[in-house]
């Protein structure tokens, strides 16, 4: 009896405190709610604009009315260039280089995080710590020396790699394969020994502990390190500036800046355009796998 | 009783596996070096290689034929283009990380607040202008800063301020190359916080209201030290990734107006790639260097300390 006199009481006592808790709850949901619409707005306002202008005829533009409506919305720049060789060429390009990349990059951190994370040999913890201070060293900072790597190797072996666009494939892969690297050594690392222990009882050889137990079981590891090597070959533009200069050579983060822009001219509605075609592919991805984007992204600072 | 019984046999069994385990492991030590050898050549080849070969290049002559030491360097420190660009790098960097530091802290908290139904649309929302191609987004920016076409110009016309000269002006120009790298970083810390954020046990944030503290206390003696580690190294990494910033101010200003707003890395274009002097171009990043080695430590110092918290 006298516990739940105790309990009813304290029951009554909680609620009238949940009453002021709750209306302070309510009063911060609602600043939570029109501050996130203001960042929103922010962080949002570059890619409408983008579509707006890309929307636009260059009388439109030219004529500076409202410049966030589109008063005779037509698609025609859309047409215009993915009728126009030049940028199916950039778009070609880049969807090559890309998709390359990512099948080096797998091809070679894979296997070696696989090693890594299980397989202990001389060195191995240093090598794994070494991985991740070359992903630390900026492109930056090594641009020059390959420019002049390179030249040097087309001087003496007679291999040009300068101004074509495979020279990308042997450059992202820096890029790429440490940050990978260790992002999969995190996800192997976190399989359970049992697995492979069982796998092994059952007369499994490496390449199939690899293929049938560790790809399967960190698939989302996978997904997600496949998802960042693809965006960081997409959105590269130092090494293509650099590396590139023949217009048929050029990827698309390039292309648009070096040759939509002639001279002093600016076709905004095409630049536009282009610019939100070319971000379009990250943007479906990332519209479609954002879970494994974001895991891919915090694994680099979580696992660390 | 019948559990010990039990647990013998498995426990035992346990051991010759683990043991045959590390048996096969351990003899194939081989074979997990040309598993990893790919991945050390390349690292060798087309990291360390040139990050050392840089250095060299960086005691030649404009030719390439003469070996001159420091005097690249000491050439570097007579030009006074060179003092604004390291002042530049410093300020671009350092203020940028900050303010992404401070407006990720914020909106991840905001997000945080609102009930987790919604959370996931509101997060996929604000990473926007991370998964954007930064070359892409700035030409976006270029065109919103458009001298006589600014769209920022035209609301502020009808406010009845005075237009902006967004990269006309050294100081507007600084301005504007931090805006957008804030505008395309805010997010990751966003995100980075918010992960950290949501690892904060909920039992901690209870017992302080139960011991009676107010919202900046808890934020102050719970959520700052959970958070701390994640926090020091988002910074410490985006630090990094800012300090060698090259898309944003090539393509909003570069380097302009008269070299304002030059940082290391589109400096050391301009003078190595189209100046066509490699050598000093490679000494110009090579400045770079000392932030980096600072940011190794810090980082490394980290690892081990959370790699023997994990053993």
């Amino acid at each position: 009896m006298s516990t739940a006199a105790i309990t009813a009481a304290a029951g009554s006592a909680r609620g009238r405190r949940y009453g002021s808790i709750s209306r302070d709850r309510r009063w911060a949901l609602r600043w939570s709610y029109f501050f996130l619409v203001l960042f929103a707005i922010f962080f949002l306002m570059p890619p409408v604009y983008m579509l707006i202008t890309s929307l636009k005829t260059s009388q439109e533009i030219s004529a500076a009315t409202d410049p966030w409506w589109v008063h005779h919305p037509t698609l025609g720049n859309y047409i215009e260039l993915l009728t126009s060789p030049t940028y199916l060429t950039f778009f070609r390009n880049s969807a090559l280089v890309s998709v390359i990349v990512v099948a080096i990059t797998m091809l070679i951190s894979v296997p070696a995080a696989f090693a890594l994370s299980r397989m202990r040999f001389w060195g191995s913890a240093a090598l794994a710590t070494g991985v991740f201070l070359t992903y630390l060293i900026p492109e930056t900072l090594l641009f020059i020396p390959l420019f002049k790597m390179f030249a040097l190797i087309n001087e003496y072996l007679d291999i040009q790699l300068i101004d074509r666009w495979w020279v990308l494939l042997v450059l992202y892969p820096t890029l790429t394969v440490p940050f990978c690297t260790w992002i999969m050594i995190g996800y192997f690392a976190s399989i359970p020994k049992e697995l492979d222990e069982a796998a092994l009882m059952d007369g499994a050889n490496y390449r199939q502990i690899l293929t049938r137990v560790f790809i399967p079981v960190a698939l989302p590891g996978l997904i997600a390190a496949t998802i960042f090597a693809f965006t960081v070959s997409w959105a590269q533009f130092l090494y293509p500036l650099a590396f590139t200069t023949s217009a048929d050579q050029l990827v698309l983060p390039v292309g648009i800046v070096t040759s939509l822009i002639k001279g002093d001219v600016f076709n905004w509605g095409q630049i536009m355009t282009g610019a939100l075609l070319g971000a379009a592919p990250p943007l479906i991805i990332y519209a479609f796998l954002m879970d494994y984007y974001i895991a891919g992204l915090t694994a680099g600072a979580t696992k660390g | 009783m019948v559990e010990a019984a039990l647990q013998t046999p498995a426990i035992g069994r346990g051991v010759t596996r683990r043991s045959a385990l590390r048996r096969t492991f351990g003899r194939k030590s081989s074979i997990a070096f040309l598993m990893t050898l790919p991945l050390i050549l390349l690292v060798a080849l087309l990291v360390l290689y040139p990050a050392l070969y840089s250095i060299h290049l960086a005691t030649l002559n404009k030719s390439m034929e003469r070996f001159v030491g420091f005097g690249n360097f000491l050439f570097l420190f007579k030009r006074e283009t060179f003092w604004m660009v390291v002042q530049q790098s410093c300020i671009f960097a350092i203020t940028a990380v900050i303010f992404k530091a401070l407006i990720g802290f914020i909106v991840a908290h905001f997000v945080h607040n609102i009930p987790s139904k919604g959370q996931r649309k509101w997060r996929g929302m604000l990473l926007v202008p991370w998964v954007i191609p930064p070359a892409m987004s700035c030409l976006a920016w270029l065109w919103l800063f458009d001298p006589s076409y600014s769209a920022f110009n035209w609301i502020l016309d009808k406010l009845s301020i005075a237009a902006v000269p967004w990269t006309g002006n050294a100081d507007w120009a600084r301005f504007s190359v931090i805006l957008v790298n804030v505008w395309i970083g805010a997010p990751f810390f966003m995100i980075m916080y918010l992960a950290a954020l949501k690892s904060v046990p909920e039992q901690l944030y209870e017992a302080a209201a139960i011991d009676g503290a107010n919202w900046w206390q808890r934020m102050w003696y719970v959520t700052l030290p959970m958070m701390r580690n994640i926090m020091a190294i988002t910074a410490l990494f985006s630090l990094i990734v800012t300090f060698a910033n090259f898309d944003i101010v090539r393509i909003l200003t570069a380097g302009g107006p008269v070299d304002r707003t030059h940082v290391f890395a589109t400096w050391a274009f301009r003078v190595g790639i189209e100046g066509g002097d490699l050598p000093l171009g490679a000494s110009v990043s090579l400045f770079m260097l000392p932030i980096l080695a600072v940011a190794a430590i810090f980082i490394l110092r980290d690892i081990h300390r959370r790699a023997s918290e994990m053993s």
